[in-house]
């Protein structure tokens, strides 16, 4: 057993971490994002401008075959899909670039990680809500029915979001073969995450296995706010949040393997 | 105080283990100065690595009752594509100290100018290790860390660093780490050799010089 004792407790501990992750948040805007033009700024904008193009496109096509209106659809799907993707495959590279930091004894792998899913889920939320919000103002969306659904649903995906990071970020870590492999499956993954369809719409026979996957359960419940009565929505929440809930032990225990193999370069 | 306790450290390569650090024990106490000799590869870096904190023991224990810098003048944390302002932010927010106090030292005694405003990645190394240096002098700790004792910039700038750090800051604690004698005679009071993976400690300089030489 190995151990490093320091004074202090819990509370100590949690405002080093915050610091910590503070700076690191503040230093990756700004490499990111610079301080030029519209700055931080970018960091919802590049998401809300993502999900206003697919809107005109899937407008201009015509694809849209439902009862349910395009638009308010379009942006409840594409938005978590932001939130997913954006999230995992920012914590695919989290360690690398940033290994030299280690140096600092404070700062730690996982710190590494909850700074880019803070950053990301930050900036697709923030995305999500002044879309809705400036598509509701121009009259284009309805207001939603249930706007605490909604909410749940949303923090049920981010929080999937960041535990998938964890494991995806642990594990490219040990091999970038996972990175690699990880960003073509997301992609062919994206007709099944539950984005472009509701359950209901599915043949009987697919409707019990589309509730295996834990994003269509999110998706669900955040359409059930929106849409209230006008949708059937189905999900299982207990089992959207066991899932959440092992994933985020998997994740847990793979960073804590990777913190005690990964040096500083 | 820092105490090392029986710390073993290991990392894995094709050849499987290989034990770099097995069984160090040592105790640094406030204004102490200690030397620690050891050749080329005789894991200096990771002891000192191990002292920082930057990386975790396979065993053993490191107890830190005092504030502990990171290697000195280390300047690989640096963002290239950061200006030396920003990342002056950055490792002023992850040590928690004041970046509006710290500024206008490290503007004065990095003497960059107006390059403090420009990215890193246009800085020469010898920019970039008066970055550093500043960096490390801006930032209070108890016990400085040294990894060889670095010649920062011309004659003057690097006499200028040696007043800063080892007459000015002459209170606090060092652990020098080198492969040269000289260094370590110059600041220290008390050595240490790693040889073969063990820390043998030397009340006097000169008995760890002459353990350090019979090879």
């Amino acid at each position: 057993m190995s151990e490093i004792v320091q004074a202090g407790g819990f509370m100590r501990s949690l405002a080093i971490q915050s610091r910590i992750v503070g700076a690191l948040v503040m230093r990756e805007i700004i490499t990111r994002y610079g301080r030029h033009n519209i700055g931080f700024m970018w960091v919802f904008v590049e998401p809300m401008m993502f999900t206003a193009g697919v809107l005109v496109l899937w407008s201009l096509f015509r694809t849209h075959t439902t009862q349910l209106a395009l638009i308010p659809f379009t942006v409840t799907g594409y938005s978590t899909v932001l939130l997913w993707r954006n999230a995992i495959s920012r914590c695919g590279n989290a360690v690398e670039p940033n290994r030299s930091l280690l140096h600092h004894r404070n700062v730690r792998v996982i710190d590494l990680f909850a700074a880019r899913l803070i950053l990301e889920t930050a900036g697709t939320s923030i995305s999500f809500l002044a879309l809705s919000a400036l598509l509701t103002m121009a009259g284009l969306m309805p207001l939603p029915d249930d706007i605490l659904k909604m909410l749940v649903a949303w923090i049920l995906l981010t929080w999937f979001a960041s535990s998938m990071g964890l494991v995806i970020g642990s594990l490219s870590t040990l091999s970038e073969s996972v990175d690699r492999v990880w960003h073509v499956f997301s992609y062919l993954f994206l007709p099944a995450s539950g984005a472009f369809f509701m359950v209901d719409w599915l043949p009987r026979r697919f409707q019990d296995a589309a509730l295996y996957i834990p994003t269509v359960n999110g998706i669900e419940l955040l359409r059930d706010g929106y849409f209230g009565a006008q949708v059937h929505a189905q999900y299982d929440l207990v089992y959207l949040v066991s899932f959440n809930m092992v994933l985020t032990l998997i994740g847990l225990l793979l960073v804590k393997h990777i913190s005690a193999t990964v040096e500083g370069e | 105080m820092i105490r090392l306790d029986k710390v073993v450290k290991r990392y894995r390569t094709r050849a499987g283990h290989h034990t770099v650090l097995d069984g160090v024990t040592l105790e640094v106490n406030r204004g102490d100065k200690v030397g620690i000799l050891g050749r080329n590869g005789a894991g200096k870096s990771t002891l000192i690595r191990v002292i920082s904190g930057a990386e975790l023991p396979n065993a053993g224990r490191v107890t830190r009752q005092m504030s502990v810098s990171w290697p000195l003048a280390f300047g690989g944390a640096f963002q290239g594509s950061l200006t030396g302002l920003d990342n002056v932010r950055f490792i002023c927010r992850v040590y928690g100290t004041d970046f509006q106090v710290a500024i206008p030292f490290i503007e004065e005694f990095s003497e960059l100018g107006k390059f403090l405003r420009e990215p890193v990645k246009t800085y020469s190394s010898g920019m970039r290790a008066r970055l550093a240096f500043a960096i490390s002098m801006a930032i209070e700790f108890d016990c400085f860390l040294i990894d060889e004792v670095i010649a920062v910039g011309d004659a003057r700038f690097h006499e200028k660093c040696q007043r800063e750090l080892f007459e000015k800051r002459r209170d606090r604690a060092m652990i020098i780490v080198s492969h040269e004698a000289h260094n370590i005679r110059e600041h220290c009071t008390r050595a240490c050799v790693l040889r073969d993976a063990r820390l043998q400690e030397f009340a006097a300089i000169d008995a760890a010089y002459t353990e350090y030489n019979r090879q």
